[in-house]
């Protein structure tokens, strides 16, 4: 139990995908516009992360290792994430079009977002793996990544409409803004050790 | 001393410098009839009255000239009597400066009343009737908001009122005529309340009065001594002459958001109405006069006035003393909520309780808006719990929806926020910028949606009228074709026989140029063609659409429905050719 | 040797696996017509006029749907080319002056003194605003006439005026305050 919650606060907190790792930097900075969008693309890509972490993990275990086939990890992981992300995008498209038509060419992308390809790759590195504990790490990065995306929409919403020096508009302001979270989040450094 | 019921505090709020011993020291004052009267058509909120009266007629004190036009509109009363004098835009104390359409009376000096009739005994009339009366003699609101009253007791037939609250609080500064009518009419306005009483058959009626009126709260206290109400002294803080705001000092509940207090079972009417309606009902005088504060440092001698409505605002600002070159700023109403006059030639209209006649030294000119320092202390002085600072951010950015989430149709633009506000940032007129856009889009889709639905069912009625078109001009071709066939059928029989058999081959040819179809053949080719228009109907649908699996599936059975229509007329007709 | 065909094995199973799974799924979620032609056509002015170049708002709809730039409707001005912006997510664009000027909200007149009953006009407007018959007066019903001036062709004797909306109390608006001393405002980043 005690693993469990320490895989989750390693990788919501400390090693934080985005902030600290610096993986996803695509999609955070592209779909933080507005709070609902962030807040549909980061429910589509626990899915995706959740799942796609749980399957490449089977993957690696039961087909890839049994034959010898390590080195096909990451051309099968792509292959892996690029059905999951489809299949949410049929889903999204099916049940909210509107949330499919804002995210729009990010919902595709979450097939070559570095976090997702990253999530799957890391947990073969991990030793002592179950699945459990895999499952964990996968939708643990995926509400971290999530936490962060909303923080960063709601903030974006506010700088949005307030008095910013010309010089700094734009993109400047987010990307300060960004590295400004992710110092902040620099500060978990050495909680725990995973 | 009665026992003072139980009070509660609105959360915010502001504590202005008062201004209000200025315009107490005179008394209640009667001005000199003025010369011409302005009567707008509308005074309140609502619909625009009709005229009654054109111009060359003559009126009597307390005649109606123009009646009420729906639900939410009041008649008007000719103040004096006099001659109308024309009809048409005239000055109107708005803060656009927008002329109105109104009836110009001018005076004749002798001020005769028409018959009065005033109801013997009210409590025996029904309350329908009652509110008959109250329509009938032009009362809206005195408060400042202006609803017609009439509407507004009949507000909710299926909700009771437990409480019916009199505002005498008027917490504006500058402002001082509830409390002059208050202390000078107090018996009148009991007798008003019991009227109201007995049409809302309440539970409770409180009388909520500001504590820096001690005389008003002595005359009312005395005068409601023996009747079943309480005068209920409250703290003087600014905005809690409010409706909501009063509703939640005297009885702690809250107005849910959006919603109108009725709906919690109170009612709140001003002082000043309930004045108004003892006229109407036991004097049976309509309303065509008020009590107006004449105030400000331009002003050589503050007042209040009884002042009739429809008297233009020049007239009694001159008889207050104006003092011309010193006026600066000339606003109807409060400093806080009221608004500044572009025209002086305005009249009074019955919603008209104050005018603020101001040097440049009383109302200086605002500072120019420095940016917002996110101090929050509008947020601290908002008595409705909103978040003015935010709100003011949404209206600059035009974010409607984060102004609506934010609630910003609850606030009652009383100015807290803005008096406070370190960077003199206008936060009202930001809200009220917002609000007009927010309702001007609302229209602007309600209008389009109308639009779009005319504008299909125009569509669906041209196909109508085409597929009838189409209809009749296949029936007629077929007619003329079998008519054609039949006359070449008849030119070649004609050649080959013999000219004795002319005679009988003439009444044949006679028979069959007038035979024509029976009923029920008629019936079958109406068939046959509606079933040809049915297909190429499906088929044009299904070349529009050709995934509709349904389509698919249909047309082959039109078809086939079809060819059987068509089987069938042949048949019919087939028969009767010999 | 046996490595690689273990390898290419594997991969051709998996991408057969799912392969199934996508098939299976296209079926299952599949998504018929496009609502968002409805959204897009509830923020036009409905105002028919052809203006973008589309005979109609809902065609404009479809097109925009298809791709087509939000910046081709004056009646409905820079509030519907934002909020098309805002449901599309994509860049606000200034008004496409080749289709016309954003104008003030009009009404059609028809000076009655001058009109033959044609009923030209009648067949014209695409909101039926116009009231008359045949050699009857006609007369155009101000509180639908949404101002798309098709109806000013038609007329053979030119006796339609385009007026714009009297401002009166009731429509009069507050307008912002001016912008805070030193910045330019309104919309910053």
């Amino acid at each position: 139990m005690t693993e469990f919650i320490l895989i989750l606060i390693s990788t919501i907190l400390v090693n934080n995908f985005v902030l600290v790792q610096f993986l996803g930097l695509c999609p955070f900075m592209g779909v933080s516009g507005k709070l609902e969008t962030a807040i549909g693309m980061s429910m589509a890509t626990t899915f995706v992360l959740t799942l796609a972490s749980i399957l490449s993990y089977l993957t690696y275990q039961y087909i890839l290792l049994p034959f010898d086939l390590e080195f096909l990890r990451t051309i099968s992981f792509i292959l892996v994430i690029a059905v999951v992300v489809q299949f949410t995008e049929m889903v999204v498209h099916k049940t909210s079009p509107l949330l499919y038509r804002m995210l729009g060419i990010f919902l595709p992308l979450i097939t070559t977002n570095c976090a997702v390809l990253g999530v799957a790759l890391l947990i073969t590195n991990r030793a002592e793996q179950t699945f459990l504990s895999a499952a964990t790490y996968g939708f643990g990065a995926a509400l971290g990544f999530s936490m962060v995306l909303i923080l960063f929409a709601g903030l974006r919403e506010r700088i949005a409409i307030a008095d910013v020096p010309t010089p700094f508009r734009g993109a400047a302001i987010g990307m300060i803004t960004a590295g400004l979270m992710s110092l902040a989040f620099m500060g978990f450094t050495g909680l725990i050790r995973i | 001393m009665t026992a003072q019921p139980r009070i509660w505090d609105i959360p915010g709020g502001i504590h202005p410098p008062q201004n209000k011993a200025q315009s107490t020291a005179r008394g209640l004052e009667q001005p000199p009839l003025p010369e011409r009267l302005i009567l707008p058509l509308l005074q309140h909120i609502g619909n625009r009255a009709e005229p009654l009266v054109k111009p060359g007629d003559r009126v009597l004190k307390g005649q109606v000239i123009a009646t009420a036009s729906g639900l939410f509109s009041c008649p008007v009363h000719a103040p004096t009597s006099g001659t109308v004098s024309a009809l048409g835009p005239a000055p109107y104390p708005h803060a656009s400066g927008l002329a109105e359409p109104a009836i110009i009376i001018d005076s004749d000096g002798e001020d005769r009343w028409i018959e009065a009739q005033p109801v013997a005994d009210y409590r025996s009339l029904e309350p329908l009737a009652l509110l008959d009366r109250i329509r009938d003699a032009g009362i809206s609101g005195l408060g400042g908001a202006g609803f017609p009253t009439a509407p507004k007791l009949a507000a909710r037939p299926d909700h009771r009122i437990d409480t019916l609250i009199i505002n005498g609080a008027e917490c504006e500064p500058y402002i001082t005529s509830d409390d002059m009518t208050m202390r000078h009419r107090a018996p009148q306005i009991v007798a008003g309340i019991e009227v109201l009483m007995h049409i809302l058959q309440p539970a409770q009626v409180l009388i909520g009065i500001e504590d820096n009126k001690p005389e008003a709260i002595a005359a009312m206290r005395a005068a409601a001594e023996q009747h079943p109400m309480q005068v209920v002294v409250i703290p003087t803080k600014y905005p809690s002459g409010g409706e909501k705001q009063l509703i939640q000092i005297l009885t702690g509940k809250e107005v849910p958001s959006g919603g109108l207090p009725a709906d919690i079972g109170l009612l709140c009417h001003n002082i000043g109405t309930a004045l108004a309606v003892h006229d109407a009902v036991l004097l049976g005088r309509p309303m065509i006069s008020r009590i107006t504060t004449l105030t400000g440092a331009a002003l050589a001698r503050p007042t209040n006035v009884k002042a009739l409505i429809g008297t233009p605002i020049q007239d009694l600002l001159s008889f207050a003393g104006l003092r011309p070159e010193q006026l600066y700023r000339l606003v109807m109403g409060g400093p806080m909520m009221g608004f500044t006059l572009p025209d002086s030639a305005a009249p009074i209209i019955k919603t008209s309780n104050c005018l603020l006649a101001a040097t440049h030294d009383e109302l200086p000119p605002p500072p120019p808006a420095l940016p917002c320092i996110r101090c929050g202390l509008c947020a601290e002085a908002c008595p409705a719990e909103l978040l003015p600072q935010q709100l003011h951010w949404f209206a600059l950015g035009k974010d409607h929806d984060q102004l609506q989430r934010h609630n910003l149709f609850d606030c009652i633009e009383c100015g807290a926020c803005a008096y406070v506000c370190p960077s003199s940032i206008p936060l009202v007129q930001y809200f009220r910028a917002g609000k007009a856009e927010i309702r001007a889009i609302e229209q602007q889709h309600s209008r389009a949606e109308q639009s779009r639905l005319r504008f299909e069912h125009r569509q669906q009625r041209l196909q109508r009228e085409a597929e009838q078109r189409e209809l009749e001009r296949q029936a007629r071709a077929e007619k003329a074709a079998r008519a054609k066939a039949a006359r070449e059928a008849q030119a070649s029989r004609q050649q080959t026989e013999t000219s004795p058999a002319a005679a009988p081959d003439l009444a044949r040819i006679q028979s069959r140029k007038a035979s024509t179809l029976s009923p029920e053949q008629k019936q079958l080719k109406v068939a046959a063609a509606t079933a040809r228009m049915a297909l190429q109907r499906a088929q044009k649908q299904l070349a529009a659409n050709p995934d509709n699996t349904d389509l698919q599936a249909q047309i082959p059975k039109l078809e086939q429905a079809f060819a059987e229509a068509q089987q069938a007329f042949e048949q019919a007709t087939a028969q009767e050719a010999p | 040797m046996s490595i690689i065909l273990t390898a290419v094995l594997t991969l051709l199973v998996l991408a057969l696996i799912f392969g199934a799974v996508l098939g299976y799924a296209a079926v299952r979620f599949r998504v018929e017509g496009d609502p968002i032609v409805e959204q897009i056509n509830a923020l036009l002015p409905q105002t028919q006029c052809g203006q973008c170049g589309h005979p109609g708002c809902k065609p404009y709809a479809e097109a925009i749907a298809n791709g087509a730039p939000i910046n081709k409707c004056p009646p409905g001005g820079e509030t519907t080319i934002q909020a098309l912006a805002d449901l599309l997510d994509v860049e606000p664009l200034p008004l496409d002056g080749e289709h016309g000027e954003e104008k003030p909200p009009m009404v059609a007149y028809i000076r009655e003194a001058e009109c033959i009953g044609c009923t030209k006009c009648i067949q014209a407007c695409p909101v039926d605003a116009i009231l008359g018959a045949a050699r009857q007066m006609h007369t155009v019903i101000v509180a639908e006439c949404t101002g798309c001036d098709l109806c000013l062709e038609p007329c053979p004797v030119d006796c339609i005026d385009m007026l714009p909306l009297p401002v009166t109390i009731q429509n009069w608006r507050w307008d912002l305050p001016r912008p805070v001393t030193g910045s330019a405002r309104g919309g910053a980043a």
